[in-house]
């Protein structure tokens, strides 16, 4: 692999983990989905120059997904949902943004000492790829527990999984089945959350996780 | 072409499912769930005869045809538990027509991807097999739609899915490993290569892979600290899911880590997976064992002791050797009979007392003499008391460990003793004293917990040679 090829997919990967931390600070659901759909892209993007670097066309597949599903249906379709449920548009943070913002860093800081120190042996483009989809998986989950609200769970949950696909990518040849069933899962993953977002209107006149919460535990 | 049970054993359930999906008639689709659920059992039975040749997708040896047999095995019982808690549900109203036919059409859809994951020889197939079987149950413990149970769904969602995502990563991380040595392509996911040619891989990069799966099938075992969605998920769906849940889902997730166990033992180089095993498993042992005391839920109560088991014999196979292993295996199929036992005289004993909580339900031995003493039976058996088979595979597990690490053994029989004490405070007063609530007569099936507690009780007395032959083979196979 030459430098321009490597450098690019580096970029593309980085790029992937800055958006992830711009998703941390959004407080505005709309602009959460806005910043999701720019991380789907971005994720589109590195799949794609993956299938071009690695001449592994069935890569392309992914990209797509990545990019009519994830960048395009789904925001889209939260959109929806948030108008149609006419759910607070602020998102409510269990922690402040500063902490979150700390937290995060750190997280992308052990990512990498994490993953660069194990895989020496492999080659340096899938080193960097894994190293960064660590941390986008893990402020994906960052995401998902320092939030209230349903919605930017969700999101939390579909980033994290973005950072599942780049891994996926990253490790040249890994068999289609594994890419598919990724993408496969958000579909039915969606599907199920699509439901339970509504089945939790009809009860509730909120998608506030918090209020779920409040009947945690044994029952009295 | 000779008969492939395999194929009836992952066939059965998908086209079944895909019939109860159509079929409007509650009491025909609960029927023919038995009939599918039956036949399924047959197929897997087979394969204890007939081993089909092993392929890139698909793999039976002594170690997953045992899983498979246990798993057709409850499912078959559960599915006739089944048909009359869910006509009771349908009377009461709690569940409406449509809802049913999704349950049936749900129940074969998780026995497939039970099997499936059993069965499969490739590590990302195993994946995406999980990954269906817990989409499938968050949404059976949904079914309800009450409050309790929205949350108890969500949680199970989003805990499960941090799991699996987590799982996903690790086996990514394996395929990493396994590349330079295997090559690119199809062979390096399928396990029996993998395990062939482990010895070469990248160790740091298969332990690094190896914390990662630990943590996400771990969720998915039900390890302390990761527990969270377990009870919950337990205590608000169906009773027969609690029941499958606690039985087989929780195996099928060891059963998964057991897998990637094997794979890093060929590895000299890489760390031992045991001792992070034993950790885990004495911290879900002893926390499980204190968390029993508090519970108002009968439900939840047993969704903690199925925390507790689910250490015990992940502790037992992560001691690893051939007596430890033997009693992991033996202790793991004796509590899937005894706790879905358990949930099979609990989800009647809740139907008939119209509650869950225990201060509600007391005197069963004379209000429902029946239910009252097979639960008695059922709790006896879980505690481990004599004669019944956990007596055996618990003083199994205590005594290998006592020769090899008497520290642990020491914190292992405590466990087990802060556990014991709580089920007999909450028995007693559940099973005796003052009658409450309905003394109405129960609808029950009483042939499935029968059958189970009954082969409990067989193999506390006496373990057949064949049986113990089988289970020292797959001992020896998980090293």
């Amino acid at each position: 692999m030459n430098g321009i090829d490597f450098d690019i997919a580096h970029l593309l990967a980085g790029s992937l983990v800055l958006v992830s931390l711009l998703e941390l600070y959004q407080d505005r659901l709309y602009s959460l989905l806005n910043i999701y759909a720019l991380h789907a892209v971005v994720l589109a993007a590195s799949v794609a120059w993956q299938a071009f670097v690695q001449d592994a066309p069935h890569l392309y597949i992914t990209a797509a997904i990545a990019l009519i599903f994830k960048a395009t249906v789904i925001p889209v379709a939260l959109h929806r949902i948030i108008v149609r449920l006419g759910i607070h548009r602020e998102i409510e943070k269990v922690v402040g943004v500063g902490i979150t913002m700390l937290a995060g860093m750190a997280l992308v800081a052990l990512a990498m000492v994490v993953m660069l120190r194990v895989t020496q042996e492999a080659d340096p483009l899938a080193r960097e790829d894994l190293a960064f989809a660590l941390s986008v998986v893990l402020l994906g989950l960052l995401m998902m527990v320092t939030r209230r609200n349903a919605v930017s769970q969700v999101v939390g949950f579909m980033s994290l999984e973005n950072g599942l696909v780049l891994a996926a990518t990253g490790a040249k040849g890994m068999p289609l089945v594994v890419e598919i069933s990724v993408a496969f899962s958000i579909l039915i993953a969606f599907i199920v959350i699509g439901i339970f977002l509504f089945r939790i209107r009809e009860r509730f006149d909120t998608v506030d996780v918090q209020i779920l919460n409040d009947f945690r535990g044994e029952r009295q | 072409m000779t008969f492939n049970a395999l194929a009836g054993v992952l066939g059965i359930p998908a086209i079944a499912a895909a019939l109860f999906a159509a079929l409007p008639d509650y009491r025909i689709a609960a029927r023919s769930n038995i009939a599918a659920t039956g036949l399924t059992l047959l197929c897997s039975t087979s394969l204890f005869f007939v081993k089909p040749q092993p392929g890139a997708y698909f793999l039976v040896d002594d170690l997953n045809g045992t899983f498979i047999v246990l798993t057709s095995f409850v499912g078959f019982t559960t599915s006739i538990f089944s048909a009359s808690y869910i006509g009771h549900e349908l009377e009461i109203g709690r569940l409406t027509p449509p809802f049913v036919r999704f349950y049936h059409a749900m129940y074969q859809v998780l026995m497939f991807a039970m099997n499936l994951a059993l069965s499969a020889n490739n590590i990302g197939l195993m994946w995406v097999a999980i990954e269906l079987a817990t989409l499938t149950t968050v949404m059976m413990v949904g079914i309800y739609r009450t409050h309790e149970a929205l949350e108890a769904a969500w949680k199970y969602f989003i805990l499960g899915s941090v799991g699996i995502a987590l799982a996903l990563f690790g086996t990514i991380l394996v395929y990493m490993a396994a590349r330079p040595v295997i090559g690119e392509g199809l062979d390096a996911m399928v396990w029996s290569v993998l395990v062939a040619r482990a010895g070469a891989f990248d160790p740091a990069l298969l332990d690094v892979a190896f914390v990662f799966l630990l943590l996400g099938y771990g969720t998915k075992i039900g390890l302390a600290p990761l527990h969270a969605w377990l009870p919950d998920a337990h205590a608000e769906g169906p009773t027969p899911i609690s029941a499958v849940l606690s039985g087989l889902l929780l195996n099928v997730a060891l059963y998964a880590l057991l897998r990637f166990k094997m794979l890093l033992a060929v590895n000299p180089a890489a760390i031992a997976p045991g001792p992070l095993m034993v950790t885990l498993g004495l911290v879900s042992l002893v926390f499980a064992a204190f968390m029993l005391y508090r519970r108002r839920d009968i439900k939840r109560m047993f969704a903690y002791s199925s925390i507790e088991h689910m250490g015990i014999i992940t502790f037992a196979f992560g001691m690893g050797g051939p007596l430890a292993n033997f009693a992991g295996l033996l202790h793991m199929t004796m509590h899937s009979l005894t706790k879905s036992a358990i949930f099979f005289a609990v989800g009647h004993v809740a139907q008939v007392k119209g509650t869950q909580r225990i201060a509600d339900m007391g005197g069963l031995t004379e209000t429902h003499p029946v239910l009252g003493w097979t639960l008695i039976l059922g709790v006896v058996a879980i505690a481990g008391l004599p004669p019944l088979g956990i007596f055996t595979s618990e003083f199994l597990v205590v005594s290998s460990t006592f020769a090899r690490a008497p520290a642990l053994a020491l914190v292992l029989v405590f466990g087990m003793l802060v556990g014991f004490a709580a089920l007999f405070l909450r028995l007693n007063s559940i099973a005796f004293g003052e009658a409450r609530g309905s003394s109405e007569k129960a609808k029950a099936s009483y042939v499935p917990m029968f059958a189970h507690l009954g082969l409990v009780l067989i193999a506390g007395i006496y373990l057949p040679p064949a049986l113990v032959g089988w289970f020292e083979t797959v001992a020896r196979l998980l090293g």
